[in-house]
């Protein structure tokens, strides 16, 4: 028989054969990772860090002497596209206005931050506050004393 | 009557215990070293780093409703987890710990039993346990169940023959059928320098018969969705599982005292050295586990008849032909 007969039906059956080399190789990697820091956060207990730009739920900012920057001009309420704030002002004797009502509904909320970019006296905005959690529908209702305090007792 | 009852009795608790606790820890290992191969953490919320995790599923799994299927085999169904956890855990009885020690002046030596056939009765009853994850596959009345029950005694009939060639070689190099024997002849070498061809064919044929990835047929999560104990629950799936893992532990110490010099080593007591070795395997088998993807079936079986008997038997072969030239 002439060698060129000889018809090869699989060029590479060495290479095919070869499952050690594979075989150590992964050895070797799964090893290295077993050997390396966990990447998991363990998140109760650990938590990764908010980007400063987060934004979790509201918060009324109030002034040096502890009253609401708001003047209830109504601004966030226009501009929520989820008509999730709810405004009733309070006229003072002097001009000042302040709010009767401030309530954010923070089921309807979509977090998209407008209320804090129309806000003309930065009363308004946003915490890194991303987890909360609560009992019944109605809690979710942030009213004036809710809000004042987003984030003193959840903060990140 | 001290000898003959008493003894025995004292050394089958702290035996069976000490094996049971070991054994119900290698789950803790399997998860936990798992979990850090791929760079996760494993359980921790359970005591210190999920310490207590074994006894905490041990205790879910008690209070678990039983359920058994409308239209199982109810008698096998009820029989087959009985099968398993006891034909499994009758093993432990002829595995050599350690060399003979003295307590008040009596030796004492460890291990339950020494039959001169101790190789043999491993290999039978670790195959009949199998009957157990068959019986039960087969009678859950489930499809998936009952594939995973097939593949199961496929496994079994397979890896069996070059499992058996690949111990041949050890019994031809000892001489003896009894582990202690075995043991005692690796005093000095260890027979994984003398049969290395035998140790790795035994390696991977008993990681297919433990169902592990690589081989894990019966139990393929992707395809059978867990296989023959899919219809388990409660504590008759935790007796499955517990089964398992003793098989693991009966295959690691085997290992041990086969090819890895039992309890002989420098230094510490032989028992120290038996757990170490034994419990190196077991980090190895996770190990693998975590490594390699399942086979497709029939590589597995193609992996058996075309490479592993073939390799066992020529193993055996040349055994026999080196100890007649220069044994």
């Amino acid at each position: 028989m002439e060698k060129s007969d000889i018809i090869v039906v699989s060029r590479d059956r060495g290479e095919k054969g070869n499952y050690v080399k594979p075989f150590i190789k992964g050895l070797q990697y799964t090893l290295g990772n077993f050997f390396k820091k966990p990447i998991t956060v363990q998140y109760p207990d650990q938590k990764t860090c908010r980007s400063e730009r987060w934004r979790g739920l509201h918060k009324l900012n109030v002034d040096e002497k502890g009253e609401l920057k708001c003047v209830a001009c109504g601004l966030c309420a226009a501009v929520c596209p989820s008509q999730a704030i709810t405004i009733v002002a309070r006229e003072e004797i002097g001009g000042t206005r302040h709010p009767e009502t401030f309530e954010i509904n923070e089921l309807r909320c979509i977090f998209c931050g407008f209320c804090q970019e129309a806000c003309p006296k930065g009363a308004i905005s946003l915490t890194k506050v991303y987890e909360y959690v609560d009992y019944s529908r109605e809690d979710f209702v942030f009213d004036i004393s809710k809000l004042r305090t987003t984030g003193e007792k959840w903060n990140c | 009557m001290n000898d003959l009852f008493f003894i025995p009795i004292i050394k089958m608790f702290v035996i069976f215990g000490v094996c049971l606790f070991f054994i119900t820890y290698t789950t803790w290992l399997e998860r936990k070293a798992l979990g850090h191969f791929q760079l996760r953490y494993g359980p921790m919320r359970v005591g210190y780093h999920g310490l207590l995790q074994p006894i905490a599923d041990g205790i879910k799994n008690f209070f678990k409703e039983e359920v058994v299927p409308d239209n199982a085999d109810r008698a096998v169904f009820l029989l087959a987890p009985i099968i398993s956890i006891s034909l499994a855990v009758m093993l432990l009885a002829v595995i050599p710990f350690g060399a003979p020690i003295t307590i008040l002046g009596k030796k004492v030596d460890l291990y339950l039993a020494n039959p001169s056939i101790g190789i043999l009765f491993i290999l039978g009853f670790a195959t009949i346990g199998s009957y157990g994850t068959i019986l039960g596959g087969w009678s859950s009345g489930n499809k998936y169940g009952y594939m995973g029950g097939l593949r199961a005694s496929a496994m079994i009939i397979s890896y069996e023959l070059s499992m058996a060639f690949a111990v041949l070689s050890i019994i031809m190099v000892t001489g003896s059928f009894s582990l202690v024997d075995m043991v005692g002849a690796q005093q000095h070498v260890w027979n994984i320098l003398r049969e290395p061809v035998a140790f790795l064919v035994f390696l991977i044929s008993g990681i297919a018969e433990l169902n592990r990835t690589p081989f894990d047929m019966p139990e393929a999560e992707s395809e059978l969705c867990c296989g023959y104990n899919i219809e388990y629950s409660s504590m008759k799936f935790s007796l499955f599982f517990l089964a398992e893992y003793t098989h693991l532990f009966v295959f690691a110490a085997l290992v041990t005292t086969l090819f890895l010099g039992g309890w002989h080593g420098p230094i510490l007591p032989g028992v120290v050295w038996f757990f170490l070795k034994t419990f190196t395997i077991i980090f190895l088998c996770i190990w693998i586990r975590a490594t390699i993807p399942r086979l497709r079936y029939d590589k597995v079986m193609k992996l058996e008849w075309k490479f592993l008997l073939p390799v066992a038997l020529a193993n055996v072969i040349a055994t026999g032909v080196v100890m007649a030239l220069f044994g």
